[in-house]
């Protein structure tokens, strides 16, 4: 599991959010899955509160909760930044060497894949194709599309992102 | 019943509808190899080492999971058959740390007895071997998940048959291991340590914390007063483990045994504390209902039911006896009222408990059970039957052919309702014997034979002294929790209630020696253990706890009577919430 480095700042409203969806599920047969969807909706993630918040209102086991979250690679026990960066690890773009910009950014920003930053500003995910693969290789920054990158530009557009937040990397 | 007729390797079989085609195997006298399959526990279909063939069905077929059906044609053992086991085994062995030699399951494992059988190359498949950190924080279970295979079986008997579920499936595919919610130790978990998932794994990626050595250093200390006692179901197993068949009573070799393991080792019997927590309990039962104390009253002598009550059931504290396991009292025992009678240094003795459980390494640790001023626990370590026999061996004793001898004076005499502690039912029994005794001197029936038998749950009104006494037994922490929500929601209502957290009792316990899937998926070695007991029961001259002299000795020269002031001090304790929660 990857280190979870930013503290749990779940709101009540988001609680109760939660909890509603429990109720309404809890005579389901199968609830569990759906509603770690659900949870992970709220609260972007799944961390280890809101999945014991989820079996303790299902009446299952956290070991259990914990296996469905961790075998679905759409759920995420981290929690995205405000940035969110995801590397595209697709065919087209891997040939173009998209793990020498994944290290690149891993190495900048100094999470590594499936983390956030301390300051919650930037996480970083793997995807598998984003169609875009004339552009190879692409990096997608929130809803926007960076293509043709090297270790460098990537570099520099970091930087700009950076330098927006007011900080200094 | 309704039968369906098949032919299994051409040999025609008749089985109730239902079976399975491993079943109805077994009914023609052919055993179909198993790993993630075990009786009662796991039946998932996952392993594919039990494939065969059938007429007219495409494909190999799992036996542990596909039903017997009128007309099919089994076969066992085609080359096809032999091919798609001995591949799926070299798979498994392909990630497999293949350490066999120091393995603690070697010559005992069922990957290991299944490579050899199916004459595999345990290098086929070249494959990343995992590397995964061994969780050894626990005081009673080690797991090791790099000799994991994913048979699932400590899962489904923690999940299923303890409802206890705090190890699952993690993750996916070549990165999937089982361990506990959020890769945790099993030590931060709610985890209650009865050990039946030890005793269902069928490699080596599970087992109790070892302790042998530190008692071997004990022995080889000239400083200290080694004092081993045997707890009331190990007599009924150790023979297992030395090739005696199964419910063999080795009382008399394992005294001697334990004899033999160095100078002035002493060997007790844990029989007599048994009868001393019967003493203490039964007074503290009678009380309770003349005093209107909390009733029902739960028996305290199994430490993964304790512990599980501590989790999950925290409001139920008041329901424990505060009665010491015999363990405990034993420990206490020996370190107050046996050193000072001596003038031994309870520094200086070294107290070693062979109990059938891993939770009672966990008991041994309790801050509530020291009964001394020192910084010391009352009993210093607390050995498994399975450790216990590789002690034996390590020795160089050839157990079968060992004297049968007594256990050392003056604590070796016990009465039946000592002896039959080790099953289902049997604290039950033995205090039914002593309280209907105490209420009428004039009570006759010895044999409570309703509260005996297989883990249901068994509810039994006895009339004693014209007062109505309501029981109700049974074991396996699932039962165990039924049984709590009946009495939750007033659905029931009882005096006093057996809960042992493992199957059977202890000769059950996950610290019993190994018995492989060719015996627990066919052989209800359970009753066979459980027989041991209560044949040695029935032919013991003393059959009521308070009948035993030793009993009578150490209350006559130390804790005056039961339930007395210092009888309270040594022999009786107390509980905490746990928490049900993740640490």
């Amino acid at each position: 599991m990857a280190e979870n480095v930013l503290p749990f700042k779940g709101t009540k409203a988001q609680e109760e959010q939660l909890m509603a969806v429990i109720a309404s599920n809890k005579e389901v047969p199968g609830a569990l899955l759906p509603v770690l969807h659900e949870a992970q909706e709220i609260y972007g993630y799944l961390p280890i509160e809101v999945q014991q918040m989820v079996a303790d209102g299902l009446g299952v086991s956290l070991s259990e909760v914990y296996g469905v979250a961790t075998f679905y690679s759409r759920f995420s026990l981290t929690p995205k930044g405000k940035h969110r960066i995801s590397v595209c690890l697709g065919t087209a773009c891997y040939v173009k060497g998209a793990d020498k910009i994944l290290t690149e950014i891993e190495n900048k920003l100094g999470i590594k894949s499936g983390e956030c930053t301390p300051d919650g500003l930037f996480s970083i995910d793997s995807c598998r194709c984003v169609g875009a693969c004339g552009l190879a290789p692409v990096v997608m920054i929130d809803e926007e599309v960076y293509g043709k990158l090297t270790p460098k530009e990537i570099n520099k557009v970091l930087d700009k992102y950076i330098a927006e937040e007011g900080g200094d990397k | 019943m309704e039968t369906v007729h098949l032919k299994i390797n051409n040999i025609p079989v008749e089985v109730p509808k239902g079976y399975t085609i491993l079943q109805a195997a077994k009914a023609a006298n052919i055993e179909i190899p198993t790993l993630c399959y075990l009786k009662d526990i796991n039946c998932i279909g996952a392993c594919r080492v039990c494939m065969v063939e059938a007429k007219n069905r495409r494909g190999l077929l799992a036996a542990c999971v596909y039903p017997a059906e009128e007309g099919l044609e089994v076969f066992t053992n085609t080359p096809a058959v032999i091919k798609s086991r001995k591949t799926t085994i070299e798979l498994l062995l392909a990630n497999h740390k293949k350490k066999c030699l120091s393995c603690v399951r070697n010559n005992n494992c069922e990957l290991q007895k299944l490579a050899l059988e199916y004459g595999v190359d345990e290098d086929h498949f070249e494959s990343e071997v995992a590397d995964y950190e061994i969780d050894e924080q626990s005081p009673y279970i080690v797991r090791d998940n790099n000799k994991c295979v994913q048979c699932m079986r400590c899962v489904s008997v923690c999940k299923n048959v303890q409802t206890v579920s705090v190890i699952g499936a993690i993750k996916r595919g070549y990165q999937v291991h089982v361990g506990s919610a959020f890769d945790k130790s099993l030590d931060d978990s709610p985890c209650v340590g009865c050990g039946q998932c030890i005793v269902s794994c069928p490699v080596g990626a599970l087992h109790e914390k070892p302790q042998e050595e530190k008692v071997w250093d004990a022995i080889n200390d000239p400083e200290k007063e080694v004092i081993f006692f045997t707890a009331p179901s190990i007599k009924a197993t150790l023979g297992e483990s030395f090739g005696m068949p199964i419910g063999s009573n080795v009382e008399g070799k394992m005294a001697a045994a334990i004899r033999r393991l160095g100078e002035g080792v002493k060997i007790y019997n844990m029989d007599f504390t048994a009868d001393l927590t019967i003493l203490e309990e039964a007074h503290e039962l009678i009380e309770r209902i003349q005093n209107g104390g909390t009733l029902p009253m739960f028996t305290s002598c199994c430490p993964g039911w304790v512990k599980f009550v501590e989790h999950y059931y925290p409001d139920f504290i008041p329901n424990l006896s505060t009665c010491k396991s015999p363990q405990a009292m034993f420990g206490a025992v020996l370190k107050g009222y046996y050193a000072q009678k001596t003038g031994m240094d309870p520094n200086k003795m070294f107290i070693v408990s062979v109990i059938p459980c891993t939770a009672k390494k966990f008991e041994c640790t309790r801050p509530q059970l020291r009964s001394g001023d020192g910084d010391y626990d009352d009993v210093d370590v607390a050995l498994t039957t399975r450790e216990l026999a590789r002690m034996i061996k390590r020795a160089g004793l050839d157990f079968t052919s060992l004297p049968d001898e007594d256990y050392d004076a003056p604590f070796a005499k016990a009465t039946g309702g000592g002896v039959i502690f080790g099953a289902t039912g049997g604290v039950l029994e033995a205090a039914l014997r002593n309280a209907a005794r105490t209420l009428d001197g004039d009570f006759k029936v010895i044999d409570f034979v309703d509260v005996r038998g297989p883990e249901v749950i068994r509810e039994v009104t006895y009339e004693v002294a014209g007062i109505k006494i309501n029981v109700a037994v049974t074991s396996g922490l699932g039962n165990a929790r039924k049984l709590l929500e009946k009495i939750k929601s007033g659905e029931a209502d009882y005096h006093m209630v057996e809960i042992m957290a493992c199957p059977g009792g202890c000769i059950n316990g996950g610290g019993q020696p190994y018995q492989p899937d060719s015996v627990r998926n066919y052989v209800d070695y359970k009753a066979l253990r459980s027989k041991a007991l209560y044949d040695q029961d029935k032919a013991s001259e003393m059959r009521s706890s308070e009948e035993s002299p030793v009993c009578k000795m150490v209350y006559d020269e130390f804790f005056e009577a039961p339930g007395k002031e210092k009888a309270h001090k040594y022999l009786h304790t107390s509980y905490i919430s746990r928490g049900s929660k993740m640490k």
